[in-house]
């Protein structure tokens, strides 16, 4: 097989193997660290102590999957109809719907919880542009 | 008709992914021996179909130019539609494959009442097709966060601008919208417009309700259905890393239906209409300078050209002329 103009079609059919193939060769020699979560901050070993397990405001794999859209109803509820009582549809205990004195009353170690599959996946909520994080050590930072 | 049947592939190529790991628990096949076999399809199908429009021939120079050649030096000539160089032809490339140039000119005829013919501008198809091409570069160029470890800065930026109306958590994604938005119209238009239904195959419903499916799928995910996106981004992560493996934590199934869809375009794109991509870049009406009376352009296939002069002629049939009392040249 004779190629024609060779030298340009094979320049092309490079550029375009290394982009089709980028993300197969960006990632060598980088660590592949996956989020490690820490969920045994003060707040949560005392709630443990008074009922036996660990528990969040729902199950853990809704936590994963829709605790933004968890946030926004709260926000909504809170801003719009003031009610910032909010009933696990797990395990009917009730919750203060609050960022701050909410979930990070719990995940008071946020670098070590929220950040950390925040950071794997390159999303920076831009809530605490506003709102307040937790006080936490810089040393023990991953 | 074809609309329909082709509407009817994609539900069932939905479905396919839907059973393989909902009822029969596949994800093993759906999430990594599939999208490897698809990316493996794509590469080698786009080389080997490269390599085929680059073996034959480009005997003459085809440019479709629209503007004065280059010619004496005080007659103006027109740098872009009539390139009479390598620097006319990538400009004139930049603007075809960045803003789709010739599309811009795309007119509407038409027969008046008094049977006069007038021609109108007609810009819809070039903006929604400009609007669908970026929309999709810019979604391509985002979902790069889900394979890369440090996710570049670049991407960032483009997630970032792409969704800076901050509206509702996850944010908009301005992009999501016009896609759609986009792809609508493009098949709407095939099936509002007359000519257009008439001229459309299978081959062109096909893939616009397989990206349409593609793009809903993933708006549901991120909107809607939710799944856990960093259990995804694990398996993605795993997949580049050459050591595939499927996470603990169940990853929903609309996650696969999406992953399902995106390995057959990838799959069915060296061997549809969508291999334009590359096409763009070698179809020579487009490529090629216009240097028709510059230079002297040797067809490849026969030269030199085996000619036959009359002086050979005479040779052959001398004795034939004579008898036939024809005039020769040499005795
Ligand atoms: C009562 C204390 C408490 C509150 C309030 C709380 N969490 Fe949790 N959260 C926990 C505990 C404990 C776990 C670990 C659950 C487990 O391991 O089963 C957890 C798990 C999670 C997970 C899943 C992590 C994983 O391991 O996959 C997410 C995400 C999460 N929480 C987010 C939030 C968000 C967002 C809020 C506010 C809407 C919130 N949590 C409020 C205690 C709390
Ligand atoms: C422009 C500043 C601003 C930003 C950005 C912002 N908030 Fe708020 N948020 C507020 C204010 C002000 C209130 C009202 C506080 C109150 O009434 O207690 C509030 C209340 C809330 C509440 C209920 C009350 C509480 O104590 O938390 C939630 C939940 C909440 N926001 C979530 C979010 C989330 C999630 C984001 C990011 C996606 C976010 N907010 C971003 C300003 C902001
Ligand atoms: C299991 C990993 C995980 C944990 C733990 C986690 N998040 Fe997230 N969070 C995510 C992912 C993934 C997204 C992005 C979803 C997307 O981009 O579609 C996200 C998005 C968000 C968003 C929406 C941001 C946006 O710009 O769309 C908010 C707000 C948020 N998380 C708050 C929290 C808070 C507060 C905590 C800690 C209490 C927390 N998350 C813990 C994984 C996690």
């Amino acid at each position: 097989m004779k190629l024609y103009d060779g030298g340009k079609i094979l320049i092309g059919l490079m550029v375009f193997v290394g982009i089709a193939t980028f993300p197969f060769y960006y990632n060598i020699g980088k660590v592949n660290a996956k989020p490690e979560l820490k969920t045994d901050t003060p707040a949560i070993q005392a709630w443990e102590k008074q009922y036996g397990k660990k528990e969040c405001v729902e199950s853990k794999e809704y936590m994963r999957s829709e605790h933004m859209q968890l946030l926004n109803n709260w926000r909504d509820s809170v801003v719009r109809d003031m009610n910032r009582q909010y009933v696990s549809m797990t395990s009917g205990r009730k919750f203060n719907m609050s960022l701050q004195n909410g979930c990070l009353e719990c995940h008071s170690n946020k670098k070590q919880f929220c950040d950390q599959c925040h950071n794997y996946m390159a999303v920076k909520p831009y809530c605490f542009d506003c709102h307040i994080q937790p006080m936490e050590k810089e040393e023990n930072k991953s | 008709m074809k609309a329909i049947i082709s509407f009817i592939a994609v539900l069932i190529l939905a479905a396919i992914a839907y059973v393989g790991v909902d009822v029969l628990n596949m994800q093993y096949i759906f999430g990594v021996v599939i999208p490897y076999l698809a990316v493996a399809i794509f590469v080698i199908f786009m080389i080997v179909r490269i390599l085929k429009w680059g073996s034959s021939p480009n005997p003459f120079r085809i440019p479709t130019t629209c503007g004065q050649q280059k010619s004496l030096p005080w007659i103006k000539y027109s740098k872009l539609e009539n390139p009479s160089g390598v620097l006319g032809v990538l400009g004139r490339m930049a603007l075809e494959v960045l803003f789709f140039r010739s599309l811009f000119r795309n007119l509407k005829t038409q027969l008046r009442d008094d049977s006069q013919l007038t021609y109108g501008e007609a810009k819809w198809l070039w903006a929604a097709g400009l609007a669908f091409h970026w929309s999709f570069l810019i979604i391509l160029v985002r979902h790069l966060r889900f394979f890369t470890q440090q996710v570049p800065a670049a991407v960032q930026l483009v997630e970032m601008l792409d969704s800076f109306l901050q509206i509702g958590v996850p944010l908009l994604y301005m992009t999501d919208a016009v896609l759609l938005g986009a792809i609508t119209y493009l098949f709407l238009r095939r099936i509002a417009i007359p000519q257009m239904r008439y001229l459309s195959l299978m081959n062109d419903y096909f893939p616009l309700f397989l990206i349409f499916g593609i793009a809903l799928s993933g708006v549901l995910m991120r909107y809607f259905l939710k799944t856990d996106i960093v259990s995804v981004k694990m398996l993605t992560m795993s997949l580049v890393g050459f050591s595939p493996s499927i996470p603990q934590n169940p990853i929903s199934v609309i996650f696969y239906i999406h992953l399902f869809l995106i390995c057959t375009l990838f799959a069915y794109f060296p061997f549809s209409k969508l291999v334009h991509m590359a096409g763009v870049f070698m179809s020579p009406t487009r490529v090629l300078a216009n240097t028709s009376r510059v230079k002297r352009h040797i067809n490849p296939w026969n030269y030199p050209v085996h000619v036959h002069t009359y002086a050979e002629y005479e040779d052959d049939f001398r004795d034939k002329m004579k008898n036939a009392g024809l005039p020769v040249e040499k005795e």
